[in-house]
This record gives C-alpha cells, structure tokens and sequence, in this order.
C-alpha cells in the first residue's frame, strides 16, 4: 500500500473532480432518459390500447424493455453518486449535508416509489388488465419527474446557497426548506426536466431516423419516429425561454458565471455578445460579436452594464476556455434542435407529413446526439462555471475534497468500470433492438408477429 | 425522545430491510454462479432471475434511503466514515454497479457467453459488496473510524480481525437468507426438487454462518471489548439471545421442510445481529462522538421525519403491492423468463 503513503495532492483534487464528472456526466444521460422515457412509452401504450394498432403496442413494450435496462444502469450510477458525495468531498457533506438532505430525502422517497412501480410496470404486463397496468406507469413518470426536481434543487443551492448561518465553523439555523426553495430552484429545476424531455424524445427518434434512412419506412418506424420526436418538438420552443431565463437568472445572481460563460473580462455597458472564441492572456480572441447583444439578453437594455471577470480576483475565476464554448455549443444545439423541430411542425401543418428531403432525416439521426451534448455542456456550464466554489461564495472545492490520499487510483478503477459498463450497455440496447420480433406479453398475442425487421 | 434518535432508528429500519431484502438478492448471486452448467442450472437460475428480478431495484434503494439518512441526520459523522473508509466503500459501489447491471443485462440477453459472463459478474459482486459493507460495519463497530475528515488509517480501519469477521458474515447471511427465501419459492412455483436443494444448502450455510457470529463474538472479545460486554451482558443481551434463538429455530424448521415459517425467523435471526450491533453501540456514533454531538439541527431533523413520514404513506402500500403482485402466482410466468437458449 505504498500508493498511500503519499499525502494528497493537487491530482488528487483534480482526480476527485474528474471522477464526479465522470459518473454525473454517465449518471446524467441515463437519468434524463428515465424521466423522460416513461411518458414516451406510456403515449405509444395509451395510442395503442385506444386504436388497437399494433405498431404502437409494439413500440410501447419494445421501449418499457430498453427502459428496464436503462433504469437498472441509470439506478446503479446514481448510487455511486451518493456515494461519491461522501467518498470525494466530505467536506462538503460533513458540513452542508444536513441544509440539502431533505430534498435528498424527498427524492431518495421518489425514487423507491419509482423503483417500486417500474418493477410493477415491466413485470406485471401479463398479470395485470391492460388499462390498470398501463395506470402503474403513471407514477413511474411522476416520481421520475419529481426526483429531477428534487435532486436539482439541492444543485441550485449549490448555486444560491441559503436557508442557514454559519457561526464560529459550524452550521447554525438552517431552515431546510429556504435551501430547498432557493432562488435557483425555479429556472434550474425547470431547464433540467424540459432537457430530459429533450434527450428522451430526440434520442430515441433519432434510433427509428436511422432506420428510415435505411429504408425502413413501414408504420412501425414512422410511428417510432413521430411519437418521441413529437414530444420533444414540443417541448423545445419552452426550453428556449427557459434558458433565457436561466441565463438571466445567472446574470443577476452569478455575475461571473455569467462573465466566464460569455468569456466577458472586463466590466462594461452596451456589451456585444461574443459567439466562439478563444481566452488569451484575459481577453477574448476570435470571437464573433454581436453589438450590444450580451447587454441586452442579460438585461434587456442595449447598454446595460454587464459585470466581467475584472469584478473578482483571478483566483475566483471559473475556467473561461471550458465554460464559454460550453455555453455556445449548449445554446447552438438547442437552436438547432428548435429548427428541426420547426421543419417537422411546417411540414405537418401543411400536408400532415414528414419532410420529404432524406436530410431531414439525417439531420434527425444525429437529433440525439445534439440532445446529449446540450445537456452534457449545459450541466458543465453549470457546475464548472461555479468553480472555484462547491457552495458559490461559501465553500472552495479545494476545502470540500477528500484528503486522504490514493484519490488517483479510485479515479482511474472508476474510469475503467464505467468504460465497461458503456460498452456493455450499447452492445445489449442494440441486441435488443434487433430481437425480431421482440418478445411481447401474453395479452398482446398479436403483436407478437408484428413484422419490425 | 431527541429527534436523532428517529433518525438513527430510520437508519438501522433501513439497514435492516437492505440485508434482509437486497442481502438476500446479493446472496442468491451466489447460489446462481453454483447452480451449475447451462443445462442443469437453468431451472434454478430461472427461479432466481423471476424472484428477484422485479423487486431487486426497490430492494436497492433501501441502501440510498440510509445514505441519505446519514448525512442528513449525522452530517459529520456520514464525512467520517465515507473519507477514512474511501476504499471499502468504493470497492463495494464497483460491486453494486456490476451487479445491479450484470442483472438486467442478463435478462434480456438471449446467447449463452453473454448469460455466463453477465452471470458470473452478477455472482463476483455478489461476494465483493456485501463483504466490503460488512468490512464497514466492522471498522465502525471496532471504533476504528475517528472523528474528523480521513483521521482513520486508510487500510486498517477496514482490514482487521472484527471486519474481515464481519465481511465474511455479511455475505454469508446473504447467502443463507437467499437460500431460506428461494426453498419457499422454489415449492411455490412447483418445484420440488430445486426447493429440496436449496433446503440442503440453506442448512449448511445455516451453520456456516451461526459458526462465523461465534467466530465473530470471540474476536468482538479481543478487538472491540466494549461492543462485547454490552451484546454479551448489556442492553444488547436480548437481541443476540433473539438471534441465536431465532438461528437454531431456523435449522430445526429448514429441517422439517417448514419453508414459510422459517423466512421469518432466518430473517429475526439476523435482524437480532444488526440490532444488537446498533443497541451495542448506541449512543456512540464514533470513539468520543454521540448521536446528540453529531446531530443536524432540530429544524433538519424535523422536517426530514415528516418528508420520510409522509413519504412512508405512500410507500409502504407500494411496496407491498409490489411483494403482493409478484408473490402470488409465480407459476404460469415461471417458464416465461427460464429460456436460456444459445
């Protein structure tokens, strides 16, 4: 064990964040496909017990098997963020464990009645009458929602730490549900749920997308297409305005957040908005600008004043290289998430079809790969543009991490475990996608033959 | 009675349902990589893929729900322990995610390596988790863990005659909780035979593990005297006479085939160790730290009873819906779920 001896070191704290990263970045995507996945599968479920279509039937039993896996993985993950939360920064919970436990509560609750109901929903299809087993799915989709919500919520208190005092290093007249209810709480925990909605819909219609571009054009894939692609086109123009919101939000609650996001160094008024670019020597090189752009969406007066990084000293800078193109590629995938979805609104409107160019299509494909690197620099906008606070303003990273030494290695066994656990993954989703016909439950006998090739 | 002390009591609740429910599912792990080959252990694994597999999420969040408790409840203690005792816990977090993945992957994979590597991952975590939370309890239970962020060694708070004792027990006790349940159903499902089976291995691993808690107590004797004298003579008395009690009755039911009645005292047999170990210890958390010291503020403490009580409300009917779906008629599914074709 002489890997321990050693006392812990500055790897050892970027080891500590690049695991966190790790796993919540794994975590994230599989999380956001359990909220938003049931209420996907439930649609098809619901459309089909109504028509009696069995494609939709199909769908639906298809889905509530890939949701099994993905809620199995997305369980076991979220565990070792629990974990981790002691495991890497003790400091941080040793503390502030007991101001952001009750949400943890409320959502470790949400997430049993989850667990509970979906073990109901994808065992007892066979055992239960059609509409009551369709009604198990109801909750699973509830307390999906409701463990986002409550899960982002100890997150915004991250962010706008309140609901306590601090008196002589101890923690002292913590109002749980002032932390709970920060100000961050609203636009955080809405952006979050509307991006799960984002990630499930655009994922799973970009699978079938593929499949149209390879000619599988029947009812099946046109409706495996159109159900999750709906939803998520749908919830994408309010994701616009939330964003706004949020972004707002940042700008008058997180002023240097807001600096490293739009990559602002100096405080100024009548600010342009800087599009891509790259920080040299604190200024912002190569960037497109828009003329008072920032002042305006920050504030909504072209010569606002936006506060830059020159507010703070430089040791309380985030990491503008990382934050600001984040930021851009964030919003730039949201705006080409909206358009697509426009594309499929017009071409509905006007003649209830899909586009009829294939590059719709392939623009569709890669819907969820957007999806998910929106969320994935999104959620890096968020917590990387806290640095160098764990709790803003309070609490350094430096002082939550672990200190015991050997932090390197768990880093690396982590990595390794979750290399496997990727590969295992999309290897067993794709073998279910491609079971013909996919097994289906006793009472949907004749969906069992429902050609899917 | 101190708001802690409800907290600390959700906690050892939850604890207990955790090594009775998911110990169990942990155990049977075990059981499904001895099963034998293909061929032969196809109707056993069978019946443990249809136990477990609806209930074994639910049965893990029990561990999230003491987590939570934990650092809500007694914040710095939650930051004592998870910081000496990093490798442990992070070993037994790789097992859980083997585990709890291997598992689903399992079910829906159809060619045979794939069920034999998902399987053998699903058995290897099954050892590895329960015996690294086992090691936990132990370093706890020695004292081994002190105040303070990562003030305990780093490898003997957990590698030590009380934890490895505690290690091995914590997965036996799975392994002869899992054997208990699947006797009963085994014969549920109408198979008499594999509930034969598991009766002779319950029996054996019965007394494997009353071995290993006498092992344990004399270890207890030299390493954490004081644990001892309160489990031996003190208020903890009557959880350890419960536990041998409810032990021996549990081989002396398993013998005369009485699978239904012995779920319940396998299950008390254990619950009288954890309990025991908790009323032992109680009220020191850690060496110099009580529940009263490490306790989160009244308003916390409050608040998170009422969310838990209110949350109870909805789950507790939940859950047995749950139990209560997948216990009755096991048998027109059983096949269902059993092929294991290449």
């Amino acid at each position: 064990m002489v890997l321990l001896t050693a006392p812990a070191t500055y790897a050892d704290l970027v080891a500590a964040r690049t695991q966190m990263a790790l796993s919540l970045g794994w975590h994230i995507v599989l999380a956001c496909l359990g909220v938003g996945m049931p209420a996907i599968t439930l649609i098809a479920q619901w459309r089909g017990h109504r028509t009696g279509d069995p494609a939709y039937r199909m769908l639906a039993r298809r889905w509530a098997r890939a949701m099994g896996v993905l809620f199995a993985v997305g369980a076991v993950s979220g565990t070792i963020l629990s974990f981790e939360m002691g495991l890497l920064w003790p400091g941080l919970m040793g503390v502030y464990g007991q101001v952001i436990g009750l949400p943890f509560a409320m959502e470790g609750i949400a997430f049993f009645i989850e667990a509970i109901f979906l073990g109901i929903y994808l065992y007892a299809w066979d055992r239960l009458p059609p509409v009551k087993h369709m009604l198990t799915g109801i909750p699973v989709l509830v307390a999906g929602v409701a463990s986002a919500f409550f899960v982002v919520t100890a997150n915004a208190w991250m962010q706008q730490p309140t609901g306590f005092d601090v008196a002589h290093g101890k923690v002292v007249a913590v109002d749980p549900w002032a932390a709970m209810f920060n100000p961050s709480t609203p636009p955080q925990t809405t952006h979050m749920i509307l991006a799960a909605f984002m990630v499930a819909g655009f994922g799973i219609a970009g699978v079938y997308a593929v499949g149209m571009l390879r000619g599988r054009t029947d009812r099946y894939h046109r409706l495996g297409f159109l159900v999750p692609f709906t939803v998520a086109a749908v919830v994408t123009p309010a994701q616009l305005v939330v964003g706004d919101w949020a972004a707002r939000f940042v700008a008058d609650h997180q002023p240097i957040k807001l600096a490293a996001m739009e990559g602002l160094f100096r405080t100024g008024r009548g600010v342009p908005l800087s599009v891509g670019g790259i920080a040299v020597n604190g200024e912002l090189r190569g960037a497109i600008e828009i003329p008072y752009g920032l002042s305006l969406l920050a504030h909504g007066k072209p010569n606002a004043e936006v506060i830059g990084l020159d507010h703070v000293p430089p040791s309380d800078w985030p990491p503008v290289n990382i934050v600001h193109p984040a930021f851009d590629l964030m919003v730039g995938m949201g705006l080409a998430l909206l358009l697509l979805s426009v594309w499929l609104g017009w071409t509905w409107w006007r003649r209830r079809d899909l586009p009829r160019s294939r590059w719709f299509l392939r623009a569709a494909s890669l819907g969820g790969v957007a999806a998910v690197v929106a969320l994935e620099t999104g959620w890096t906008v968020t917590e990387v543009g806290r640095q160098p606070w764990v709790v803003y303003g309070i609490l350094r990273t430096a002082d939550a991490v672990n200190p015991a030494p050997g932090l390197v290695w768990g880093c690396v066994l982590v990595f390794v475990v979750y290399v496997v656990l990727t590969i295992a993954t999309v290897y067993v989703l794709r073998r279910l996608s491609r079971d013909s016909p996919a097994p289906a439950a006793p009472q949907e006998h004749d969906v069992a033959g429902y050609p899917v090739a | 009675m101190p708001l802690v002390d409800v907290i600390l009591a959700f906690v050892w609740v939850g604890l207990t349902a955790y090594v009775l429910f998911a110990g169990a599912d942990f155990g049977a792990g075990g059981w499904d990589l001895l099963a034998g080959g293909a061929e032969r252990g196809r109707e056993q694994r069978g019946l443990i893929e249809h136990s477990i597999g609806p209930v074994w999420e639910a049965n893990h969040v029990w561990l999230i729900f003491v987590l939570v408790m934990l650092w809500t409840g007694v914040p710095s203690v939650f930051a004592a322990v998870f910081s000496t005792l990093y490798i442990p816990l992070t070993l037994a977090a790789l097992g859980i995610i083997a585990r709890g993945s291997a598992f689903a992957f399992r079910k829906v994979s159809t060619r045979l390596w794939q069920r034999r590597l998902f399987g053998a991952t699903f058995a290897f975590s099954s050892v590895v988790t329960p015996f690294f939370l086992g090691t936990v309890a132990g370093a706890i239970a020695s004292g081994r863990v002190p105040a303070g962020i990562a003030r305990g060694n780093l490898v003997t708070s957990w590698l030590n005659p009380t934890s490895v004792v505690t290690g091995a027990l914590a997965v036996g006790v799975g392994a002869y909780l899992a054997a208990v349940y699947l006797t009963r159903d085994a014969e549920r499902a109408g198979l008499p035979e594999l509930a034969e089976s598991f009766r002779r291995r319950g029996l054996v691993t019965g007394v494997v593990v009353g071995l290993v808690a006498a092992v344990g107590l004399v270890v207890l004797h030299a390493d954490a005297p004081r644990l001892f004298t309160e489990l031996t003579s003190g208020r903890a008395l009557p959880f350890l006479i419960l536990s041998v009690a409810a032990g021996l009755a549990s081989l002396v039911l398993l013998w005369l085939r009485v699978f239904l009645a012995v779920r319940i005292t396998a299950a008390a047999a254990v619950v009288g160790l954890l309990w025991g170990w908790g009323v032992g210890q109680y009220p020191r958390l850690l060496p110099g730290v009580t529940a009263r010291q490490a306790a989160a503020t009244d308003a916390v403490l409050a608040a998170t009873i009422g969310a838990v009580a209110v949350g109870a409300l909805l789950l507790v009917p939940s859950l047995w819906w749950l139990y209560a779906t997948f216990q009755r008629g096991q048998q027109e599914t059983a096949t269902e779920t059993t092929q294991e074709s290449a």
